[in-house]
């Protein structure tokens, strides 16, 4: 499943990142790798970007680029 | 601690040189965004820094001296990053800073890297990049206090210990607590690096050995950049400086070959690092501690009431602005008022007290009146992005600026073209993506910049009716002035969209944001961005405005010819005017006669359609340089004399009086509106021009920006002149 449409609060384990392009890479220098755990914290108004949690700290994601980010249920 | 490897020790003999003969040694401060790390230069530097900075804080590379220290230590500081696999201009001033290849600045002789307390994994991920730079190191853990609150703990001798570096708890905005620090500099400073080196992939190491055995000038760790690099900026720079194309392309096959992507490789073998330094050194709560900033989130990024919220700062920020600045306004008029007079009557009549009074004084007082309004946007502006609400602005409007082409990092530059485009068009730096930044850069000076509010004042006061419409709850010219401010922003959104779908088409680009725990603004450093901020508009004010009011003083004054005045005084003898009815009629003849005049005649016949006579022209064209020109021109024009201020009663008397040749009032609502709009829209400043060409690098832009606005503009004036005359205006 990909974290774009992960359930809210819910905690996720990162099972692959997708680094073909530049963005990808940019993801997992922001500690977005595998074996990480993270939890959608909640979306802006239009859906879109998502507000993640990782570990003590909070990203805003695009719906695009959490697409490249695949999680299954911790 | 273990041994320095061989390669930590070349490269620096030529340095070591100068600093044994006592030379100042520089420290490169480096970290994360949001990290605490001006705060920290701040308290190690005690508030010196020698560069103006602008929005995005740390956009300029700043430098102080570092207090208390024996020898003496010059500290960098850098725009922050979060990897040195640079992607934005930002981010590459800092590659290039930690490698010695800024312009005229030698390189670090130590880094200090700063890392949050509440996010050690992550900012260890640059620090291991900092590790292999050959440099000494020394790092601040900064904002214990705030990992204490959320519940880590943290050894930081166990820490220190596996890094093989310093590793000093701080809390940056206690000044007291960054004692040691200074200490760990010092001796940083005076002794060759010792760390071991993070390792990574070690078929990537080797690659990276092999490169750099080839290439004499490559350090192994330039050479995984090289190596690792995905928009073929590190590579053009390898080529360009005699990296052998063979080499790299051969190393980067067998990587493949044998399944390893560098960049991939190196991120985790950078994390694996970073757990494994981290083991045992933070201890997490058994239960994640819910901080005040976490509830506050709930809210402030709630789908219905963020953007309630955020809208309420904005029109608070607007509202604000104006009513406060006012009294500092008048303040400034009344002082350069006075001024004027007292040099005016010590000054002898002629050339010289023309150019001093109307000139200079005259010239520099329309500017520097706005100084007021610009140091409290810049205070807002400061609070908003210390306090950490300025990422979540952005994480609001992102879905929003997407559709013409932005992301919600444009955000704050677009907000602060609102008191002046050229520190907006540089703070764009913060955008990676080349092709958004660019974007953002040209729709930029399209925002209602505070110089083109006198133009607002004047006419709204002038011809605008002071009424209440909707009920009375809502003036007429506030809401006209709204209107203009909006002008800007609805005409940026088709013009966004075209230059996407043009001469900027591509992909759209990346958008991760770190939202920051909030935290209590300083006051400090607030009243240091409004400094700097001020500074840099007085020097504009003072050099460029300054020339500008010059060049145009001298094409209104001259050539003056002796003649117009024998006419006019003969002219006055037979119908018998007073003295100041001479003088009116002789300064508008002196002004018709000049270059000035000439040139506003000469284009008359293109401003017809918009209703415009000669005398507009000589303001419009005057304007070009520098938009705020505009009060101080019409006031020559209108037989004033030059001097006048926006709110001045005998200038909006003399523009309702204008007529035209044949008795018609010049000014109707449809001009006063027309001319508005035509300043909301048109690329009425020299400066920003220059900006424009300096951060796209090319005059290309800038003469894009200038012939796109100023033609959108004379057409929009047309519309709006024309459209309001058949409305019965």
């Amino acid at each position: 499943m990909s974290l774009a449409r992960a359930p809210l609060s819910t905690s996720l384990r990162i099972r692959a990142v997708r680094h073909d392009g530049p963005v990808g890479v940019r993801l997992m220098e922001m500690g977005l790798i595998e074996g990480a755990i993270v939890q959608v914290l909640g979306r802006a108004p239009l859906g879109d970007p998502l507000r993640v949690r990782l570990g003590t700290c909070e990203l805003s994601l695009r719906g695009s680029e959490a697409e490249l980010v695949d999680i299954v249920r911790e | 601690m273990s041994d320095p490897s061989p390669q930590t020790t070349v490269h620096r003999t030529a340095r070591d040189a100068e600093l044994a003969r006592g030379a100042t040694r520089t420290v490169a401060l480096i970290g994360n965004p949001n990290t605490g790390k001006t705060s920290l230069f701040n308290a190690l530097t005690g508030f010196s820094r020698h560069v103006a900075n602008y929005p995005g804080v740390t956009v300029e590379v700043a430098s102080g001296r570092i207090r208390g220290c024996d020898a003496p230590i010059e500290l960098l500081d850098l725009p922050g990053t979060y990897s040195l696999a640079a992607r934005s201009p930002d981010e590459q001033i800092v590659a290039d800073a930690v490698w010695g290849r800024l312009a005229a600045r030698p390189r670090p002789d130590a880094l200090l890297v700063i890392v949050d307390a509440c996010n050690l994994q992550r900012n260890l991920y640059l620090l291991s990049q900092a590790l292999e730079l050959e440099l000494p190191v020394v790092v601040a853990v900064n904002m214990i206090d705030l990992a204490a609150a959320r519940g880590l703990r943290i050894d930081f001798e166990l820490l220190a210990q596996r890094l093989g570096v310093p590793a000093i708890p701080v809390v940056a905005v206690h000044p007291a607590t960054i004692m040691p620090l200074v200490v760990a500099l010092q001796r940083a400073t005076a002794a060759a690096p010792t760390h071991p080196q993070p390792p990574i992939d070690a078929r990537l190491a080797e690659a990276c050995r092999g490169l750099a055995l080839g290439d004499r000038t490559l350090r192994p760790a330039e050479a995984l950049r090289v190596l690792a690099d995905r928009d073929g900026q590190e590579r053009a720079r390898y080529l360009a400086s005699g990296g052998s194309m063979a080499a790299l392309d051969a190393a980067r096959e067998r990587l493949f070959a044998a399944g390893i992507d560098p960049a991939v490789a190196e991120v985790r073998g950078r994390y694996a690092w970073v757990d494994r330094v981290l083991n045992g050194v933070v201890t997490q709560p058994a239960r994640p501690i819910l901080t005040w900033s976490d509830r506050l989130d709930h809210v402030l990024t709630h789908k219905v009431w963020g953007p309630v919220v955020l809208f309420g700062v904005l029109f608070v920020l607007f509202q604000a602005i104006f009513p406060w600045a006012k009294p500092l306004m008048e303040q400034i008029e009344a002082g350069f008022d006075l001024l004027g007079r007292a040099a005016g009557a010590w000054l002898p009549e002629g050339a010289l007290r023309s150019l001093v009074v109307d000139g200079v004084i005259a010239g520099v007082a329309g500017v520097l009146v706005f100084l007021p309004q610009i140091m409290i946007l810049f205070a807002f502006i400061a609070v908003l992005e210390d306090c950490g609400y300025m990422t979540r602005a952005a994480h609001l409007m992102d879905r929003v600026m997407r559709g013409i082409g932005l992301s919600g990092r444009a955000l704050i530059p677009l907000l602060s073209s609102f008191a002046c485009a050229v520190p907006a068009i540089m703070g764009a730096r913060v955008i990676a993506d080349r092709r958004e930044r660019f974007l953002t850069i040209m729709i930029a000076p399209f925002m209602s910049c505070s110089a083109r509010l006198p133009v607002y004042v004047l006419m709204i006061a002038a011809f605008v009716p002071e009424r209440g419409v909707l009920g009375g709850w809502v003036g007429l010219q506030g809401l006209v002035m709204l209107a203009m401010y909006l002008v800007g922003v609805v005409v940026a959104i088709p013009v966004a969209w075209l230059l996407k779908r043009t001469v900027l088409a591509g992909p759209a680009s990346g958008f991760v944001l770190e939202l920051p725990s909030y935290k209590v603004p300083g006051l400090r450093a607030m009243w240091q961005r409004m400094y700097f901020a001020a500074r840099s508009f007085i020097i504009r004010a003072g050099s460029v405005i300054l020339v500008v009011n010059l060049v145009v003083w001298a094409l209104a004054y001259f050539p003056r010819d002796a003649r117009v005045a024998e006419r006019l005084s003969q002219q006055a003898a037979a119908e018998g005017w007073g003295e100041a009815q001479l003088e009116s009629a002789l300064a508008g003849a002196w002004l018709r006669e000049s270059y000035l005049g000439r040139a506003g005649h000469a284009i008359e016949p293109v401003l017809a359609p918009l209703g415009w006579d000669w005398r507009i022209g000589v303001g419009v064209i005057a304007s070009f340089p520098a938009r705020e020109v505009i009060v101080a021109t019409l006031g020559t024009v209108f037989n004033l004399g030059a001097g006048e201020d926006e709110t001045s009663e005998p200038l909006r008397d003399a523009l309702s009086a204008a007529r035209w040749p044949d008795g018609r009032p010049l000014f109707t609502l449809p001009v006063a509106l027309s001319i508005m709009v035509f300043f909301a829209l048109c690329a009425q400043c020299a400066s920003t021009l220059a900006v424009i060409a300096r951060e796209t690098g090319s005059w290309g832009w800038a003469a894009l920006s200038f012939f796109s606005m100023t033609t959108i503009a004379y057409f929009a004036a047309w519309g709006v002149s024309a459209g309001a005359s058949a409305a019965g205006l």
